[in-house]
Parts: C-alpha cells; structure tokens; sequence
C-alpha cells in the first residue's frame, strides 16, 4: 500500500464507557496540505485531536503516520509487529504522548491556550526545544560546565525562537511573560512554540477562536506562509469558516463521532448532508430550507 | 465651603479622630490581653494561685494602640485622599525609621560597650524593677536589632561603591555621589549578605562569639535545606511534605558508613547524596501520577515511614537509641581538641572551642553556596526550564515532546541530593544522631521557609531563614511571647504579602530586557 497522506486515520473508535465519541473514523491528511476538521459542536472533533496527539488511547482503529512515503509492505508488517514506529513510519495508537510530539514530530494547540504563563514568551520557544538543548547540555552535565557544545545548541535555539518570533510578529513581546500577552498574540504564540519542535504535521485546536476579523485574515496568511514556506502539513479544527474555507486544501467534516462529508471546501459547502447537520434539521429538509434562506 | 477649606477641616481632625481610635483599639486589646495575659493561674502548693501581669497586659495594649496611631496617621489618613501617596508615606516612613536605625546601630558599633550600656540604661530609670527588666530586654533587642541594620545597610554601601569602582561605563564627573550610592540599594541585599556571610564570625566576635556562630551554622543549614526543597516545590511545583526523610537518609549515611567503615567525610558526602538521590527517585515513581492534595499527603506519609524504620530497624539504625559517635570532621586530618596534634597546636593557637564551630560555619556556607549555584545554574538550562515549564502546564509540556516522569524524577533526585548533602554534614556536626530530629517538624519547618521566602526566590529563601531560625533564637529572652510574635507576623505577611517576600520571577533567557515576572501570573503547581 503506498500511498501520498502523510496522515492516515483508519476505522478510529474512542469509546468513553457507554459514550461512543468517535465512530469508525476513517480520513487522510495530505502532505503539505491543509486539512480542516469540522462539525457541529460535539462532533467529536477534539477527541480525534487527543487520539491522535496521544492523550488518548483510541479504543479501535489505526492512525499511521508516514515521514515519507513508505515501501509496499512496510506499512502491514509495521502493524503486524509489535513495534510502534520504524525509521520514519510511527503508529501513533501505539506510542507515549511525549513520544509523539518528539520523535514522530506531531506538534499542537490547545483550544483552551495552554502556554507557560508565568514564563516570558522567549522561555517559552526555549522549552519548546527540551529535547534537542537537553541533548546538547548531555544531561545538564555539559551544560553545567558551561562548555561550547553546550552554548552552541543553545545559540541555535535562540536562532530559531527569534525566527519564529519575528515570523508571528511577537518580537517585541519576547521578554514579556506570556499571561500578559492579549488573547490574538497568545494563539500566535502557542503555533510558534508548537513550530519550534520542528514538527512534520501541525495540529490546530480552533486556532482562530476568540480572533477579531483582522487577527484571522493575519493568521490565514500565517498558516499558508507557514505551508508554503515550510513545506508542513496542518490539520486544523475551526469554526470560523471565514478561515476554512480561505485556507483549506481538504475538509472532514465530522457529526456524532462519524464522518458526513469529505472533500474540498466547494464539494463540501455544498454537501446537503454538512448543511442539515449544521443547521440541525433532517436532510430531506434542506432544500426547504435552504428556499425559505435564498427567499 | 471651598475644597481646600475641606481639605483644611479634614486634616485638623484627623489627629483627634486618629488618637480616638487608637484608644478604643488600646481598650479593645486590654480587655482581651487583660484576660488572656494580665490574669494567669499557677499551680502552687497543689493549688492554684492567679498571678497578676497587669504591666505586661498595659504594655501590649499600649503597644496596639501606638501602633494603630502611627498606622492611621502615617498611612491610612494619607490614603484618604489617593492610594498611591498612602504608600508614597509609608515608604518614607519605613526608609526614615530604617535611617534611625542604622544610625543607632552605628553608634552603638562605635561606642565601646555600646549595646550593654543602652540596655543597661533601663536599669537606671526609676521604675518597678518588674518594669525595668522587661524594658531593659527590649532595649537589648532593639540594639541588637539596629546594629544588624547598621551591618546589612553599610556592606551594601560597600558592595554598591564596589560595583561603582568596578564598572568602567560610566563617564565624567563625580562616581561615588549620594545619589549613584543609594539608588535602588535593595538591589545589593544578596551581595551584601554574602559579605556578611563571609566575615561573620570576625563581626560576632567576643564572649557571644560561640553561641552566635552556632545559630548561624542552624540557619545556613536551614538555608541549604531551603535551596535544595525550592527545586522540587518552588520551580518544579511539586508539593513535597516529607522533605526531611532526604535530610535523614544524608544523615544516617553518613553516619553508618563513618562508624562502620572509617570513611572521611569528604567521601561520604557524595555518597550520602547518591543514597538521598536514590530515594528521591524511589519517592518518586509511585506519586508521579499524583498531584496536589493527594500528592501532599503521600509525601507526608513517605516521610514518617523513613522515621519509623529509623525507629524500628534496631540492628541497622540503633533504633530510638540513634547513632552515637560519629565521627566529627576535622581540618585536613587535624582534629579539634585539647590534644597536641589539634589545629590550635598546628597554628600555634591557644585553644577555642570556637575554632571548630568556625570551621563548620564555613563548611556548611561552602555546601550551601555550592547548592545556590548549581540551582541557579541549571535555572537556566533546559531542564530548569523543564521544571518551570512543568509547574506552569503539564499538559503542555507533554505536547512539546517533554518526558514528563524524567522531569519530575529529576526534581525529586536533585532537591533530595541536597538534603541528602545537608543531612551529612548535620550527623558530623552534632557527632549524635537519632530520629528524634527529623520529624515532620523540620519538614513543615523547611516548607515554610520556602513558602515566607517566596516561591522559586534563593534570595526570599535567605531572608525567611533568618527571620525564622535566627529570630526565634533573637527573641528567645521574651520566652513565650515569641511565638505571639511569630503568628503576628505570619498574619501581617500573608495578608501584605500573600505570595511570600520576593514576589517576583526572575527569567531565565533574556533577549533584549530583562523584566521581573508579576507573581500573580507564575502558577504555584498543582503537585
């Protein structure tokens, strides 16, 4: 099996006792694309996101992550042994959340902002970079002593939170502490920590939640920039479809655990099935509607 | 009426409304110390006697009422009209009573006999001798008290003029002026207790010399203590109660492997860190999924189960009887004492007990230093900030790709190696060891110290070990009114102070600025 996504979700399950949140979910995320994730409120959306950042253990189902596009058959013999990952193939139903983020290289966003408030944005960006620095300070030991090794991955660190500071505009907020920062700088600052693990696929929880219209036209051209530029591939969920439907290559759309709708943002829009899930009515009913609208 | 008419009336009340209140205060505090101070009961003779303490009752009320005035005509009345000058006022007030003091304290530095005589003035005053005792003590304590201000003040003149003499950025002109010598003088504090620190035991030099250099080996050790448990609670957020259970493991490793094997202290020491490290660890694995609250509780009962296999392990602990002997460390092999290969006869000195408690001052500011730098150098590494990070989200952390358990384990290993470090040097210190000395006490001891000094803070640390440790040795004349005095000031602080005495956080990367940290927006950890 070969194939182009970078992401493949295949007959996802996540039960919460009696609570079937997601249902058989099957979709894939295409390299250096943006895939959005939609649905009503309590599609289920965020628990895809949890299975697929390991905060949860899916009940069933596979979720295959794919560095580069892999040789036939490594794929089925990856699953049928008991390994979670090979060289740049990761099964992320298999593997610790840490693991996830630092060696399958899938970074997030909170939909509720998750920084370090009492830390300064430039701290920040700095923990985002843990694992290579505390490999670079070899156990704090090198670190300690102050050695040029050590100094070096540090100066590099502090490159690289520079260039994403100066990429999400926060420069002048870089020895500020993150709490005080207002809620639109917040959510750029949360994509450029999650930008500073280098990750391969990019998870946004609502980013544009909370945005005034500016912010999201800003952050539309940041997430495309970030695609184009980067050559990274994003999976987002939002409700803003001012910003789904601008930026988005590819959309799910998701309604009581299952998948309603996929395809681009044109198929999508005018998918009967997303139109009466959105507006809550049965589908034999939309075109009524949709009259009584247009009326 | 105008309104600098109101102005006027306001003020020309003020004093009578103030004098007013602060006697209704006054008899408010009578009537509760009258009762609770002015009448006590004693058994005499199997039965029992009311003894009466009406000037100590009428000295407490006097004091709250004096103290309510100045606090109503210094700040209150001040903030009557705009807050910002009621502080303004009361800074004036706190910098002019602190210029008093150091004053004072000067003097009595210059003076010869300069503390006795002031105290001994009390004696003179024709009074009740009941009286004049208690005023003769607080007289000693405000001496006391002035020619520590005097101390702090002058060695960070020294230190800022040191600073001054060193920086070759400034210009032209006039360096040492009053202005550029005072600016910002708290700035200086730590350098100027680390100058203290260092020439301490030549400032308490005199007949008091052994027992001042005694307290002063307790709070530095209180203070290693305080450093080492900053890691786990203050930046890793990681609520530890059974803190000294670390602080025993140090002890009784060194002090077994000393008795058993003969070993010097110096190979011991990181031994007995090794061991503290590993039950650090050991502590750490079944609570890292345990957090606030519960996390509180395990750790407590983790540190009463050290004890009481301290206790129980007869053959191995010498159980309640504890370890005798240890051996005492000793100058590059030279011992201290009377005999002729001491380190009096060495140097040609007559000997002093107080060489050895010296030796051991300094000692212990070594390791204490040694704790300060290497937790404020791996502050700054990634996995300081790891710990800081941890203590602010968990979640977050784990998104970022940060292994959690490592992180935690680590805080534990590290804020446990310290205590581990201390508990050594406690066991050669005191030659006696048993489990008598790490109850939970010292635990909640060492928490508070952190928690006064203000989270994550080493300088807050510093000042909350000497305001508990040394100010309950200072206040030990006034007996049980100490511990009054103690709550007192818990109360004021946690009401001005909730977040403890350095309120602030230091970043640990600076890009273009560097800019303290409002505590309100640091999390305190949830465990």
């Amino acid at each position: 099996m070969t194939t182009p996504s970078i992401l493949t979700v295949e007959r996802l399950t996540m039960r919460f006792g009696g609570l079937v949140a997601v249902n058989g979910l099957s979709f894939e995320a295409r390299r250096r694309e943006i895939t959005a994730l939609i649905g009503p409120n309590g599609a289920g959306k965020t628990t895809v996101f949890n299975c697929i950042t390991g905060f949860y253990k899916p009940t069933e189902g596979r979720i295959l992550l794919a560095h580069n596009a892999p040789e036939p058959g490594a794929v089925d013999a990856l699953t049928a042994s008991a390994a979670s990952h090979g060289r740049d193939l990761f099964l992320l139903e298999r593997m610790a959340g840490h693991d996830i983020a630092a060696k399958a290289k899938v970074a997030r966003t909170f939909q509720n902002i998750r920084l370090f408030g009492g830390m300064t944005v430039l701290e920040n960006l700095l923990v985002a970079q843990h694992n290579a620095l505390s490999a670079a300070s070899a156990f704090s030991i090198a670190g300690l002593l102050g050695l040029k090794s050590y100094r070096e991955a540090e100066a590099a660190a502090m490159e690289r939170a520079v260039y994403w500071l100066r990429a999400t505009n926060l420069i002048a907020r870089a020895d500020d502490a993150a709490a005080e920062l207002s809620y639109g700088d917040q959510r750029r600052l949360e994509i450029a920590r999650a930008m500073c693990t280098e990750p391969v696929l990019l998870c946004l929880d609502e980013p544009a939640a909370g945005l005034n219209p500016r912010e999201s036209a800003e952050l539309n051209q940041l997430l495309t920039w970030i695609r184009d530029e980067h050559g990274l591939s994003i999976l987002l969920i939002e409700h803003d479809m001012g910003v789904v439907m601008g930026i988005s290559d590819h959309i799910v759309v998701l309604d009581y655990g299952r998948k309603i709708s996929d395809g681009p943002p044109d198929f999508v829009r005018r998918d009967p099935h997303v139109i009466a899930a959105y507006l809550g009515v049965e589908e034999e009913d939309v075109a009524a509607v949709e009259a009584e609208v247009q009326a | 009426m105008t309104a600098a008419a109101t102005a006027e009336a306001q003020r020309s009340a003020a004093i009578p409304e103030a004098l007013r209140d602060a006697a209704l205060a006054g008899f408010v505090a009578l009537v509760l110390f009258g009762s609770l101070i002015g009448l006590k009961t004693e058994p005499q003779n199997e039965r029992l006697v009311l003894v009466q303490q009406w000037p100590s009752a009428f000295a407490l009320a006097f004091i709250v009422a004096g103290g309510r005035f100045l606090l109503d005509v210094l700040v209150w009345r001040r903030g009557a009209t705009a807050t910002g000058e009621a502080w303004g006022g009361y800074a004036v007030a706190l910098k002019s009573a602190l210029v008093f003091f150091a004053a004072l304290g000067a003097a009595l530095t210059i003076i010869p006999d300069g503390r006795a005589g002031f105290s001994g003035l009390a004696q003179s005053l024709p009074i009740a001798p009941a009286w004049r005792d208690s005023i003769a003590t607080a007289l000693g304590l405000i001496g006391v008290a002035s020619m520590g201000v005097f101390t702090v003040t002058a060695a960070m003149l020294i230190s800022r003029a040191a600073r001054l003499a060193l920086n070759p950025k400034i210009g032209d002109g006039p360096r040492f002026t009053p202005a550029a010598l005072t600016r910002n003088l708290i700035d200086e504090l730590a350098p100027a207790l680390l100058i203290i620190a260092l020439l301490l035991p030549m400032l308490v030099a005199g007949p008091q010399q052994r027992y001042a250099m005694d307290t002063a080996v307790q709070v530095v050790t209180y203070i290693m203590l305080g450093w080492g448990l900053n890691v786990v609670v203050g930046l890793a957020g990681l609520l530890d109660l059974g803190y000294v259970a670390f602080y025993a493991v140090g002890a009784y490793s060194y002090a077994i492997i000393a008795t058993e094997f003969g070993w010097s202290f110096w190979v011991c020491l990181p031994l007995a860190g090794a061991f503290a490290a590993f039950f650090g660890v050991v502590l750490g694995f079944p609570v890292l999924r345990l957090r606030g609250d519960y996390l509180a509780i395990v750790t407590l009962a983790f540190g009463e189960i050290i004890r009481i296999v301290l206790i129980n392990w007869q053959s191995f602990t010498g159980g309640p009887n504890g370890i005798n002997n240890v051996p005492q460390l000793s100058f590059f092999g030279l011992p201290f004492n009377r005999s002729d290969e001491g380190f009096h006869a060495f140097f040609g000195l007559e000997f002093n007990s107080a060489h050895r408690i010296i030796f051991f001052y300094y000692v212990i500011l070594a390791l204490a230093l040694f704790t300060n730098f290497v937790t404020m150098r791996l502050r700054r590494l990634p996995i300081g900030r790891a710990w800081e990070a941890l203590r602010e989200d968990e979640i977050a952390c784990r998104s970022l790709g940060l292994n959690t358990v490592n992180i935690k384990l680590s805080a534990f290993a590290i804020g446990a190696m310290f205590a581990g470090f201390a508990g050594s040097f406690f066991a050669t210190r005191q030659g006696f060891i048993s489990p008598e000395s790490f109850t939970f006490h010292e635990s909640a001891l060492v928490l508070a110290i952190v928690v006064l000094g203000g989270l994550g803070s080493q300088i807050g640390v510093v000042i909350a070990s000497i305001a508990l440790i040394g100010a309950s040795e200072f206040f030990r004349d006034l007996e049980e009114y100490r511990l009054i005095i103690f709550g007192a000031s818990m109360v004021a602080l946690m009401t001005w102070r909730p977040r403890g005495l350095v309120a602030t956080r230091t970043p640990s990367a600076v890009l273009v600025e560097r800019k303290e940290i409002a505590s309100g927006l640091v999390t305190e950890g949830k465990g």
